[in-house]
């Protein structure tokens, strides 16, 4: 076996003594208890059991040094019981035993949180130092990217993607690259991915453990008060259609665990993602609110003339503009329906002097409404 | 474990707004006052539905960084965050007197402190007499300067125009400047008239708005003449109808105000130690103008 460094701290061996003289210990394949009448400590591990004086626990074996090393990192180190959870998921500690993780940690284990790559590394003392960048940035040189040192710095990177658009959704798969934590401890990562991906973590553990509490659109629709009250109108098909266009896994990498009702499953794909999202966020809740005053709007006939290409072709701008590829579309690429010049013919082309397209009215009978309330949607009252 | 969670409005559009939050949580982290400091808003993530459950700490004071007492801090944020048995009535306010209820948050199964919005608070008057230091570069100032404290007005809140008139009148206890005056946005006096309200040449204002946004950045100025376009900047001072217009911007963006934020949490019952000294010492005075 071959493991990092295996020797003991007296401060680690301080912190075992004391831990034993009031309770034995059981913890990651670990068990040990002092027994007062020999004063001699007896450590179990998978492989081997040991009995030692005060003075001999310093002469353990590798691996039993190493099960201590871990049971010191996790239960005196980290702080609290999700960053615990979480620091094991990082590690695949449900996977393996401590001899063969150490192993793995030497080179580092990678692990992925939303666009995140966090790797897990081992110190001679047994304590686990942490990286993380952008899952894009995988193989790209550390010397390359920016280096952070402070965790909170990752609110900041979160806040704008990379064409310097706000990002208001924290787990929208938009996040910018090129920047690295090269060296954190357990509980900064947990701040850093804390500040990446807010509550993604307690949810995550509460899920773990059974205890995630889901808020379902209707039970959203009935605490809402102010502006939000109007998406109690919002009909139930609408709801589908909202969660399939903003929760899918292309806008938000949270796991939609929320449906209609307990007993109302949405039919549109809750995502992939490895935490979960327990209600509807504040940005479905404020488009909710801006459908359900479309929605109010009755369908109409309308009579409109389009060659097939230039039917085709709103199609495509719609498309364009859905999955974001507006900006992929090359400056001379006329084929392509949401081309800019392609769009700004066909506006030239079908769009009368008052912005109408084919000179159709949006409202024949002459009242004229764009829809508009007044307010930007972003308040509460 | 003591946690202080700040919680605000946030929002969907501007970048800018959560920035006083964060700013007032570094400050407050720096001084170790607390064992952690976290943020929770109505608009971004963590949202309140789910900061409580960030927060380790079984002491836990929630300060609403807000400007006044109503719709958001009685009614949205409790229920929100889950506080059991809530009624605006455990304050005890008059509007502008909230102070601190504790009740049991059932997210987290604990007790929290939830304390009054910092806007009603007697130490913001003192953010905005900083803040008057801060946008003349003077650190005494006062001495032929006039003040005008900004505001909504009561069109969407009336307890808004109160805490306007409660940091005005102290102000003006002060004795400091020659002139404070209390100026609205939706309703008289109105602050598009600031020259006409004030004989003093020099008058500082400020807007008593958490975050700087679309009314402290575009409305205001371009409403009291410092520019036509608020894309073009303005100067700070400017010059409007023979008055020299000192405009501060949102008075929650000037670091003083963290030191409001662990008043809050220390009147509730929160162990800070010295931590209202040392921010008070750390974030005196720069002598950047706002605007330039």
């Amino acid at each position: 076996m071959s493991v990092a460094e295996p020797t003991l701290s007296e401060t680690q061996l301080a912190a075992f003594r004391e831990q034993l003289a009031s309770d034995p210990i059981e913890y990651d394949g670990l068990a040990a208890e002092y027994d007062a009448d020999e004063d001699s400590y007896h450590i179990e591990t998978p492989t081997r059991q040991t009995t030692l004086t005060a003075d001999e626990l310093s002469t353990v074996d590798a691996e039993q040094a190493a099960y201590i090393s871990n049971w010191y990192f996790y239960t005196q180190e980290v702080g609290g019981e999700v960053t615990q959870a979480f620091c094991r998921w990082l590690e695949l500690a449900d996977d393996r035993a401590v001899p063969d993780r150490y192993d793995a940690l030497n080179s580092g284990i990678d692990r992925e949180w939303g666009q995140l790559r966090v790797t897990t590394t081992l110190a001679d003392d047994g304590a686990r130092r942490y990286e993380i960048r952008h899952v894009d940035d995988s193989d790209a040189d550390a010397d390359a990217l920016t280096t952070h040192t402070d965790p909170f710095d990752a609110r900041d990177i979160g806040t704008l993607d990379a064409k310097g658009r706000y990002r208001p959704l924290r787990t929208a798969p938009s996040l910018d690259s090129g920047w690295i934590f090269s060296e954190l401890t357990a509980n900064e990562v947990y701040d850093a991915v804390e500040a990446f991906y807010p509550a993604t973590v307690v949810n995550w553990h509460r899920e773990q453990r059974g205890e995630l509490d889901i808020d379902h659109w209707r039970d959203e629709q009935d605490r809402q008060s102010g502006i939000y009250n109007l998406i109690t109108v919002l009909p139930d098909e609408a709801v589908e259609w909202a969660a399939a266009a903003c929760c899918d896994d292309s806008q938000c990498l949270k796991r939609r665990e929320w449906e209609l009702s307990e007993d109302e499953p949405l039919d549109a794909d809750g995502g992939d993602g490895v935490f979960p999202c327990r209600e509807p966020c504040s940005m479905v809740v404020a488009a909710g609110r801006e459908w359900a005053k479309l929605e109010r709007d009755e369908t109409q006939t309308y009579e409109f003339e389009l060659t097939p290409s230039e039917k085709e072709q709103i199609e495509e701008i719609i498309d364009a503009v859905a999955d974001d590829e507006i900006d992929e579309i090359r400056e001379a690429d006329i084929g392509n329906g949401a081309n800019r010049w392609r769009a700004r013919y066909l506006r030239e082309k079908r769009f009368d002097d008052d912005g109408h397209l084919s000179g159709t009215p949006t409202h024949p009978d002459g009242h004229d409404d764009d829809g508009n309330d007044g307010d930007d949607g972003d308040d509460g009252e | 474990m003591q946690s202080l969670v700040i919680v605000a409005h946030g929002s969907h559009l501007n970048p800018d707004s959560a920035t006083p939050t964060h700013t007032h949580a570094d400050t407050i982290r720096a001084t170790g006052a607390f064992d952690e400091v976290r943020t929770g808003f109505w608009k971004e993530e963590p949202s309140l539905r789910e900061v409580l459950r960030t927060a380790r700490g079984d002491d836990i004071y929630v300060v609403p960084l807000f400007i006044s007492e109503g719709y958001f801090t009685e009614r949205v944020i409790p229920r929100e965050l889950r506080l059991e048995g809530w009624d605006p009535e455990l304050w005890g306010s008059d509007g502008i007197s909230a102070d601190t209820a504790t009740l049991v948050a059932s997210d987290i199964d604990t007790e929290v402190h939830y304390c009054g919005p910092v806007g009603t608070h007697e130490a913001m008057t003192d953010v905005l007499v900083r803040r008057a230091e801060s946008v003349t570069g003077d650190p005494s100032v006062g001495d032929g300067f006039g003040f005008a404290v900004v505001g909504h007005g009561t069109e969407r809140n009336e307890n808004s125009a109160k805490a306007i008139e409660y940091h005005t009148e102290r102000i003006r206890e002060t004795g400091r400047f020659d002139e404070v005056k209390a100026l609205f946005m939706d309703e008289e006096p109105e602050v598009d008239d600031v020259a006409d309200h004030f004989d003093s040449e020099d008058i500082i204002v400020v807007p008593l708005f958490i975050a700087d946004g679309f009314h402290t950045q575009e409305d205001i100025p371009e409403d009291m003449g410092l520019t036509d376009d608020y894309r073009d900047g303005y100067d700070v001072p400017s010059e409007v109808d023979g008055h020299r217009i000192w405009y501060g911007g949102a008075v929650g963006t000037e670091e003083l105000t963290a030191d409001v934020i662990l008043e809050r949490a220390a009147d509730a019952g929160a162990d800070i130690g010295d931590a209202i000294a040392r921010v008070r010492q750390r974030t005196k005075p720069t002598t950047q103008a706002a605007g330039d």
